[in-house]
This record gives structure tokens, C-alpha cells and sequence, in this order.
């Protein structure tokens, strides 16, 4: 894939600041509106980017959303710094959610983040090593007919 | 020929270019050129904010003279239910259009009365609702242009039940026709507005062809006639007058209003651009889903606050508060028959007669490989930028001054504060300051 097609940009997600909190997830929605991607794409894009930055906001140290766009695709890569997730298996469990209260006062903690990103992108892995942080892919095609290998 | 109609125009002979409107539009959709201050038709969601802001008056409302009225056989003014707040505490609805009906309109039409049997459709449509949440309230055109434009993919969350402005115009014609023996183009329904952009869901409405409002008259335009004219109405009792107000019809001139009267328990209300935009934002990411409906202005506090009314916002706004607080103390509920509502709701009474279409913003270009391309042409751009915002190249921002260049619609030479940092560069070559740093040297 040449450099040139591919629109790359990274943002810095800073743990527990939940003042900045969304900025990174409304960048990367106002790009693709520029861009002329279809609103459903933007949408579920919008959706899949905040669910995992506010997963960086409140469990992480610190954490790095990079957005790729390329002719065929919208391609978000998650690094985060912090404790890990023991068990994936469990933490894609729709309902499950190890949340605390405050989390749940601001409305979050559902148990529904994860399963959301997943629901909402077309391929979608993740891994991640306890004590040391969690990796993300999201890839969202944006010819639907065209599920093309990353 | 342009594509999208305005309710606001830019006097050009007036306009000094001193770039208030350009600064205040929320949407970027001003930009000044040689002097003067241009619209960006695509852009412009008919808010209003420029009439406001321009100091030299040059940019003027586009809604119909009070004179248009002799057009029409039969004239009727449905106000909106923000006039009722214009006046102090003792002067009531009645007495407003009776007022009305002095100073040149042959009939006036309490629309607080449709706006009740529509906050009762939305209730219905509300209880039966399995779609994605939250809805949002249609009442305020500038907020259907803002999603239409900026937020299309918010727009199948935009309530289908017409607004009651449509609705009471559409049912009164055909009642006066029928009563007077006219066809429904003799009788002129006008709406008097709070605002410009009134006007321009009735010169093009967001879903039809043709609003069943034939024209919108400012507030403000009649305001004098009618405070005069109220002086020769008699005064009713308080209490009749009182019993004749529709406590669920009035509530729509502030914000809050419909909510609170219809007791919604997942409901949010929300005025003002600025944090209007907030919220949607918080849509799009998938939050607010637990919220039922949104009311939405805007101008701040809501209808009260439009830009062509005359009292005070905060004064208004109390007013209409105290009279449903008055109201709901005298457990007063001149409320239309829910019965009677629930059977047109059957029949598809209160919807709207076609979808609201989304209107995009044209993207950097149509084809994605380019628009990347330029997306990336953008960012390199604005980082050569000062970042200052001073907007003296005529565009709002450095980053829409970027986007401009981008699309070829303003040059890089218009950036003085870049100019001038070339020239001194090329005065002093090899020094990296822009600024000759005086006394320094060695």
C-alpha cells in the first residue's frame, strides 16, 4: 500500500482525564465527514472510536489511537499502557464490566463497551498482556461487498 | 440559481467587512472577500446569529412586510406562542388575538391549542417507539438544517410528527374555506415569528414541496400596531382568560416547555448552538440511548430568545413559566381531548408528509483518493500556520483559511501574518526569527 492513499494520524489519550475525554473520537469523526465517507460508517466509526477511548480514559495510564483511512478502509489502531484485561473472553461478555460505582454514576460501565466495538466493526482483534496494557484493531470497510484482507 | 434558499441576506452596500458575523457563525459559513462578507449557501443553517452580530444592521431577516397581507381574500395570523410572552403578566393570549384581529389580520388562530394536541402525538409516538434513541424535536428549523448538514447521520432520529405551525395552518384553510365559501389560495395564513428561520422552512421546508403557510411575519414588525391596538380591547375576567390558555400549548415558546408539561421522565431540553453541538456529539458516539426525546433551540431559553422579539429573553421566559405554574396552581387544563388525539393519531393526522433528506456538507472531494490527498495537504498547511485565529485572510479560523486553500477558494498569500514573516526572512536571509532580533546581533 503506497503512503500517499492513506490519511494516518495518532492521538495521545491520557488516563482518568476525563475532562479531554471524546476529543480524540470527535477528531476522527470530523476527518471522515471531510473526507465525504457515508454517515453509517461515520457512525459506527464514531461509536467503536469512543467506546475504546473512554476504555483508555478509565482504566489506562496512558494510550495512543492511531486512524488510518485508505481508499478501501477505516483502520483504528489502540495502545494503551496499563493493567491488562486476564481474561478477553470474559471482558467481551456483554454485561460484563469491572466498572466502579463512579464509573457507572457517569454512565458507562453497561459491560457493553467492548462488545460494542466489536458489533460495530467489520474485523476486530485484540490482545493484551496483564501489567503491561491492551492492544486494539478496528477495521471498518468502507465498500461494504469488499471485505479485503488488511 | 442557487440550491438552498436563505432567510437571511447580506446588504452589501452596508456591509464595512469588519468580520463580527464572520466571527459568530457557529457553522464557518462566513467568509469576507475583498472587504465584504460572503455566505457560504452550503454551509448556512439560517440561525440568525449574524443579524445579531453585524454592527452596520447589513444583514437583514428575510421575512414577509406586514403590507403582503392584501394579497389574500381572507388573512389569518397563527402566532407563534413566543408573542404571548411579549406582553406583561395581565395581558393574556385573548386579549393578544383579539389584538390581532384589530390591526389588519381578519381572523387569528390560538396555535397553543394545535401545539397541545402535538405534544400529546409525541407522547403516543414516544410510547409505542423501538427504534435508536433519542428522538429529536423538529420544532426549531435552524436544529433540522444543523443535522441535515452536520449531522446526517442523526437525521432518522428526527421526530416525523409535524410541527403544529404546519399543522394549524394546514387544517385552519381548509376550515375557513369550507366556513366562507374560498378556495384555500384566497386565505393567506401568516405565521408571526420569533425568528428568521421560520421563513425559511416555509419557502423550503425540509421535507415537502409546499408549506401550508403562505409567509412569516417578524415579531418585532407588528409588535408597535399591536400594543396600540390591545389599548381598545376590552378585558376579560383573569380567570376566563385563563381558562382558555392550553398550559401544554404554551410551554412551546420556552425551552423545557414541552417536557415539562407532557411530565417526559427521559427527557432532555437544550438551547443554544454551542451546547446543542455538545450533545449531538454525544449522540454520535452512542451515548444519551437511555434518553427518550430531546427538545432542542437554537436560541437560548428557546422561542423566546429568537432574534425578532422585542422583550427581554429572561423577562419572556418568566412569563411563560409563571403562567403554567399559575395554571398548574388553578389545576387549569384547557388540554385537547386525548381521545380525540389518539383517533387522528390513528389516522396519520399529525405525521409528516415526506422524509427530511440529509444535505451533507460537500467533502474535500468527491472522489477519496483526492480527498485524502487533500486532507493532507490541509494538515501540512496549518501547521505553516500562525494559529492565531486573527481572520484578517477573511476566513474564520487558520485551520478553515487551510481547508480554503485546499479548494482552491482563497490563496496562501491572503495570510498577512505568513507574508510578512516571508518578507522579513527574505530582507534578512539564513536568520530563522521571523522578528529581526535588534541589539543581538554579534
Amino acid at each position: 500500500m503506497s503512503g500517499e492513499n492513506v490519511l494516518s494520524q495518532s492521538f495521545e489519550i491520557i488516563g482518568g482525564n476525563f475532562g479531554r475525554a471524546g476529543k480524540a473520537s470527535t477528531t476522527v469523526k470530523d476527518i471522515l465527514k471531510e473526507l465525504g465517507i457515508d454517515p453509517s460508517i461515520i457512525r459506527r466509526t464514531a461509536i467503536a472510536t469512543y467506546e475504546a477511548e473512554m476504555n483508555v480514559v478509565m482504566y489506562a495510564e496512558k494510550g495512543e489511537m492511531t486512524l488510518r483511512v485508505t481508499p478501501e478502509m477505516v483502520h483504528l489502531h489502540l495502545q494503551d499502557q496499563g493493567p491488562g484485561i486476564p481474561d478477553i473472553k470474559l471482558a467481551m461478555k456483554e454485561g460484563y464490566s469491572t466498572a466502579t460505582p463512579e464509573m457507572r454514576e457517569m454512565g458507562f460501565g453497561a459491560g457493553m463497551g467492548l462488545p460494542n466495538i466489536k458489533k460495530n466493526s467489520d474485523l476486530f482483534e485484540i490482545s493484551s498482556e496483564v501489567g503491561k496494557g491492551t492492544r486494539l484493531e478496528i477495521f471498518i470497510y468502507l465498500n461494504p461487498k469488499v471485505k479485503a484482507n488488511p | 440559481m442557487s440550491l438552498y434558499s436563505h432567510s437571511i441576506q447580506i446588504n452589501t452596500d452596508r456591509c464595512a467587512g469588519r468580520m463580527r458575523c464572520m466571527r459568530t457563525c457557529p457553522t464557518q459559513a462566513i467568509r469576507v472577500r475583498s472587504g465584504k462578507a460572503l455566505m457560504l449557501e452550503e454551509k448556512c443553517i439560517d440561525c440568525g446569529e449574524c443579524i445579531t452580530a453585524c454592527p452596520n444592521g447589513a444583514i437583514v431577516p428575510l421575512t414577509n412586510p406586514f403590507g403582503e397581507l392584501t394579497k389574500f381574500r381572507h388573512t389569518i395570523a397563527i402566532p407563534s406562542p413566543a408573542l404571548y410572552a411579549q406582553f406583561g403578566r395581565e395581558i393574556l393570549p385573548d386579549k393578544i388575538l383579539n389584538g390581532l384581529k384589530k390591526i389588519g389580520f381578519d381572523d387569528a388562530f390560538d396555535q397553543a391549542l394545535t401545539c397541545g394536541e402535538v405534544s400529546f402525538a409525541i407522547q403516543e409516538y414516544i410510547r409505542d417507539y423501538k427504534g435508536p434513541k433519542p428522538l429529536i424535536s423538529n420544532t426549531c428549523p435552524v436544529i433540522v438544517r444543523l443535522i441535515q448538514v452536520r449531522y446526517p447521520d442523526l437525521v432518522d432520529l428526527l421526530i416525523p410528527i409535524d410541527n403544529p405551525r404546519e399543522i394549524a395552518a394546514r387544517e385552519i384553510k381548509k376550515k375557513k374555506a369550507r366556513q366562507y365559501g374560498l378556495n384555500e389560495e384566497d386565505i393567506g395564513t401568516f405565521y408571526l415569528t420569533p425568528c428568521p428561520s421560520k421563513m425559511i422552512s416555509i419557502k423550503q421546508p425540509a421535507e415537502k414541496g409546499k408549506s401550508h403557510l403562505d409567509g412569516a411575519i417578524a415579531i418585532s414588525d407588528i409588535y408597535g400596531p399591536l400594543l396600540s391596538a390591545m389599548e381598545a380591547v376590552a378585558n376579560e375576567s383573569y380567570r376566563k382568560s385563563l381558562e382558555n390558555i392550553c398550559i401544554l400549548g404554551i410551554g412551546w415558546a420556552m425551552v423545557g416547555g414541552i417536557c415539562r408539561t407532557l411530565r417526559l421522565r427521559n427527557s432532555l431540553s437544550v438551547s443554544g448552538l454551542t451546547d446543542i453541538i455538545k450533545v449531538f456529539d454525544d449522540i454520535e458516539r452512542g451515548k444519551l440511548r437511555n434518553i427518550d426525546y430531546i427538545e432542542a433551540y437554537s436560541c437560548l431559553q428557546g422561542c423566546v430568545g429568537g432574534s425578532l422579539t422585542v422583550e427581554n429573553v429572561y423577562i419572556s421566559y418568566n412569563k411563560i413559566l409563571k403562567l403554567i405554574e399559575t395554571l398548574e396552581f388553578e389545576k387549569i387544563k384547557a388540554c385537547p381531548d386525548i381521545r380525540e388525539v389518539r383517533r387522528r393519531y390513528q389516522e396519520k393526522y399529525f405525521f409528516m408528509e415526506g422524509k427530511i433528506e440529509v444535505r451533507p456538507l460537500k467533502p474535500l472531494d468527491d472522489d477519496l483518493t483526492r480527498a485524502i490527498a487533500k486532507r493532507k495537504q490541509k494538515d501540512d498547511l496549518y501547521e505553516t500556520l500562525p494559529k492565531i485565529d486573527c481572520g484578517a485572510c477573511g476566513s474564520p479560523t487558520c485551520l478553515t483559511f487551510a481547508e480554503d486553500v485546499v479548494k482552491g477558494e482563497a490563496k496562501l498569500a491572503d495570510c498577512v501574518i505568513k507574508s510578512a514573516g516571508q518578507e522579513l526572512s527574505a530582507a534578512a536571509p539564513g536568520r530563522k526569527s521571523k522578528i529581526p532580533l535588534k541589539g543581538k546581533e554579534p
